[in-house]
């Protein structure tokens, strides 16, 4: 067990974790503003990694690619918002559910009518692809050192846009009375299709960039929606800055467990056991983490004290 | 002077830089309905949910038949014999009058772990409730869906689940809201007789009734009782005056 | 309009002629399809009387069907490989006895709705929904990684599992049982909804504050509520598991969870028949329209989108004219 393997795994968490953090923000946004429990959001993670793969076997061009799944997904957000969501904002948990969850196998079957049952490919860049030599001597593939530099660069841009304009103005007060700013006079329905919009892009954006990395398939999504949940319980519903935190821990978590945990089990079990056990409990994880969280803090980390 | 029955002592909330309850120490005593008034803001909100377990006090007691319930759950003051009702109705709406009042029932008794036997058939349970509904005069609807009540009917069956509790005290805010004159008259006779089973802290801005009702009256200002005493006394308060019944008096 | 009570004897009465009917023209399939929908419907009786009476939206559900199928799947596994069930301190024979599978079926998927409770109960709605499907996640990729029983590929028991005095590998006879069982489950979900109990829940879900001040802890009703609503949704996952002769890592999954709840719903949430007229519906469509065209699901999108925007209370709710309690 190497420290270069170490390190590897550190950055592998890392990226991991920013990825999810492009779910999780979204979500914990549309829920903090709007409070509403978004099921779909996975299915627009696919359509942007659909849309991405599709352009980029059309023109070869990645960029133009991710300018798709951009595009692609925020469209997507912005038809349902408009056609199913704005009537659920009042509505109960359970009909938000209902509703996300027909979304859900809508897209899904809608998707595989139009591009089939087997995987699409996203190609990583060749501008990205390969190794570069980090200090220390670790070797680490370009494109996931890209994939942590965007998502750092989109937390950024994110803490930004809520402290420092107009619309993340609106966005905090909405998140605190959305009764007032109608009030004042903000046109909630302009907000509450930007905020949708905003997350689903981000959402698109994520499975574009971790389509290259993995398959391109129905039902990529919703896995990665759940993980996002568990960042969301863990961080607090509402706080972007807690799905950053929590995105992290849950990466990190998720990677380093994944090597450490069989290792641990090596110390006082035979070698095939420990391996079993150990990716086991590996896989319970972050779930047993969200547990702990749960325990200690039931709202989250930054979650809002019940 | 009996002891009271309940009481605050030096309770202390506050919300950031906002006091809302400053130092505030009020007695209810045997027999006794006291009014707490006072203007919008003043803190009535706040101090009921510290009494009634809904909100943590930072510092000072509420104290229940001699017995300090600052640190006990809302279940477990209902349980010490502090019953309540609810500004806006608190029922269950898709159940029938006499199910709402069962549930009162069912809390004094200690008994919602039955799994079996139809609640509805216990004698002992609806005997208790059937006589609540009876004494609010909701005998006759029984039946019927909650939903279906009209308001004054609500506020009614609100006093009624209140009773089935057979409290020590009676925490009521804002009983009269909504009621029109009518219902107003009724329920203050009908106050008027519950006293000497259980002493009522009233929270009230229905004027007619605090002076038709109340042995005391206490008004809270800002978070703090500027003053307490009989009606006259309160009348007659400059203080009082400034601070609430301004042009009313 | 119709009153709810003999909706609930149509709908088993339709349930029981649709399967004297497949018997006498010898179409053991539709037998099959039948015991299908009754085991399903069985699981959500279960899920029901959390979300239904409770108004507690559990998306994990399928923790309890698939903690359920496995139960069963162990057991019979040691029995028929003839090795024993090492459990650390003790070592146990497997068993292909249903009663006994039961038994154990019933007591894991409480255990488990116990302490997901205890965790997740003490947070807000939303919060619950998350945590349940997140448990879900757990439980299938635990089950996908322990290759002791199958991992992914599942778990294969090759005879169906005996019931004292009755041929269960006879369609009609093991229909016999699982219909026996969920007019058990009906009964008993009958009778906890009068119950003093039923009423203490009911009202929970409606009016939480008021519960309090009676003296009764919604927290306590809710978890009581969870455990025996995960218990009978893990009875419905053995049985589901003795059906198909196979247990696999989907019995975990998040749409399976998902599909217990959009049965409640077709049929009508915290309505009795309800989950049986669902369960009905849905492997119907699902064997129907999915033999026209494999991409049925996005006609059951649209009937649910539909449901949830126009018919709220359910079929239950359009036939009774009445609307049913609001979760």
């Amino acid at each position: 067990m190497s420290l270069i393997l170490i390190a590897e795994q550190v950055l592998n968490g890392l990226q991991f974790g920013v990825m999810l953090f492009l779910m999780a923000a979204g979500l914990t946004l549309i829920f903090g503003v709007m409070g509403l429990i978004n099921l779909a959001h996975g299915s627009l993670y696919m359509v942007g990694a659909f849309a991405a793969a599709a352009v980029a076997g059309a023109t070869g061009s990645f960029l133009l690619a991710l300018a798709a799944a951009l595009a692609a997904a925020a469209l997507a957000g912005v038809l349902i918002e408009i056609l199913v969501i704005r009537r659920l904002y009042r509505a109960a948990h359970l009909d938000q559910v209902l509703a996300t969850f027909a979304l859900i196998l809508i897209f899904s079957e809608g998707t595989r009518w139009v591009f089939g049952s087997f995987p699409l490919f996203l190609d990583v860049p060749d501008a990205l692809s390969g190794p570069i030599t980090l200090p220390g001597g670790i070797q680490y593939p370009v494109y996931r050192l890209t994939l942590i530099g965007i998502g750092l660069a989109v937390a950024l841009g994110l803490w930004w846009l809520t402290a420092r304009t107009r619309i993340g103005i609106q966005i905090r007060a909405g998140e605190n009375d959305r009764e007032m700013i109608a009030a004042l006079g903000v046109d909630i329905s302009r907000l509450y299709t930007i905020v949708f919009a905003l997350g689903a892009a981000l959402a698109g954006l994520a499975g574009a960039l971790v389509g290259a990395i993995q398959s391109v398939q129905v039902g990529m999504g919703e896995p990665v929606l759940i993980l996002a949940f568990v960042v969301i319980v863990i961080g607090g519903i509402g706080s972007i800055k807690g799905a950053f935190i929590g995105a992290l821990l849950v990466g990190l978590t998720d990677t380093l467990g994944g090597i450490f945990l069989p290792e641990l089990f090596k110390l006082f079990m035979p070698a095939d056991a420990a391996s079993q056990t150990g990716s086991a409990l590996a896989s319970m994880a972050i779930y047993i983490l969200m547990s702990l969280v749960l325990i200690w803090r039931p709202s989250g980390l930054f979650g809002a004290r019940a | 002077m009996s002891n009271p029955i309940l009481s605050t002592h030096n309770l202390v909330k506050a919300f950031g830089a906002l006091t809302a309850t400053d130092d505030v120490s009020i007695d209810l005593f045997p027999g006794e309905i006291h009014a707490l008034i006072g203007p919008n803001g003043a803190g009535k909100s706040t101090l009921i949910a510290q009494i009634c377990g809904g909100l943590t006090p930072d510092s000072g007691r509420v104290v229940l038949q001699g017995r300090d319930v600052t640190q006990d759950s809302t279940a477990a003051r209902a349980r010490a014999g502090l019953g309540r009702t609810f500004q806006i109705s608190a029922l269950a709406m898709e159940d029938t009058v006499l199910e709402n009042a069962l549930l009162g029932a069912l809390g004094a008794s200690h008994r919602p772990w039955r799994f079996w036997r139809k609640a509805l058939s216990d004698k002992a349970l609806c005997e208790r409730a059937l006589s609540a509904l009876e004494r609010v005069g909701l005998a006759d609807d029984k039946d019927r869906r909650t939903s279906e009540l009209s308001h004054g009917q609500r506020r009614q069956l609100e006093v009624a689940v209140a009773l089935t509790l057979e409290p020590r005290a009676f925490l009521m805010p804002e009983p009269m809201a909504g009621l029109g004159t009518g219902g107003s008259q009724r329920l203050i006779g009908f106050l008027d007789g519950l006293r000497g089973e259980a002493p009522i802290l009233l929270v009230e801005h229905d004027m007619d009734a605090v002076f038709a009702l109340a042995d005391r009256i206490s008004v809270l200002a800002s978070g703090q009782v500027i003053a307490t005493g009989t009606v006259d006394e309160i009348r007659r308060d400059p203080a009082v005056r400034e601070a609430y019944l301004g042009e009313d008096a | 309009m119709i009153g709810e009570r003999s909706i609930t004897l149509v709908v088993l009465g339709l349930l029981l002629a649709v399967v004297a009917w497949a018997l006498v023209v010898d179409e053991p399939f539709t037998i099959t399809l039948a015991t299908r929908a009754a085991i399903l419907a069985l699981a959500a009786v279960g899920l029901n009387i959390a979300l239904g009476i409770g108004g507690m939206v559990s998306l994990g559900h399928a923790v309890f069907f698939g903690l359920g199928g496995y139960a069963m799947g162990i057991l019979a596994y040691h029995a028929q490989s003839f090795s024993a069930l090492d459990l650390g301190l003790v070592s146990v024979a497997g068993t292909k006895s249903m009663p006994v599978i039961w038994l154990v079926a019933l007591g894991v998927s409480a255990l488990a709705a116990l302490l997901i409770g205890l965790l997740s109960l003490r947070t807000s709605g939303v919060y619950f929904i998350m945590i349940t499907l997140a448990f879900g996640q757990m439980f299938y990729y635990f089950a996908i990684s322990w290759s002791a029983y199958g991992g992914e590929d599942g778990l294969s028991i090759y005879v169906r599992n005996g019931f004292p005095g009755l041929n269960t590998l006879v369609p009609i006879q093991f229909f016999g049982i699982c219909f026996a069982l969920l007019c058990a489950a009906l009964f008993l979900n009958a009778r906890l909804r009068a119950s003093p109990f039923g009423l203490a829940l009911n009202a929970a879900r409606q009016v939480p504050a008021r519960i309090e001040t009676v003296g009764l802890t919604p927290f306590r009703l809710k978890l009581v509520a969870f455990v025996i609503s995960g218990a009978i949704t893990g009875l419905a996952g053995a049985l589901f598991a003795d059906l198909n002769r196979f247990v696999s890592p989907t019995m975990f999954s998040w749409q399976l969870s998902g599909e217990l709840i959009v049965l409640i719903v077709i049929g009508g949430v915290g309505r009795l028949i309800g989950p049986v007229i669902g369960a009905c519906l849905f492997v119907a469509l699902e064997h129907w329209l999915g033999g026209l065209t494999e991409f049925w699901h996005v006609y059951l999108g649209a009937i649910l989108l539909g449901i949830v925007l126009f018919a709220r209370g359910g079929i239950v709710g359009l036939l009774t004219g009445r609307e049913g309690p609001h979760v």
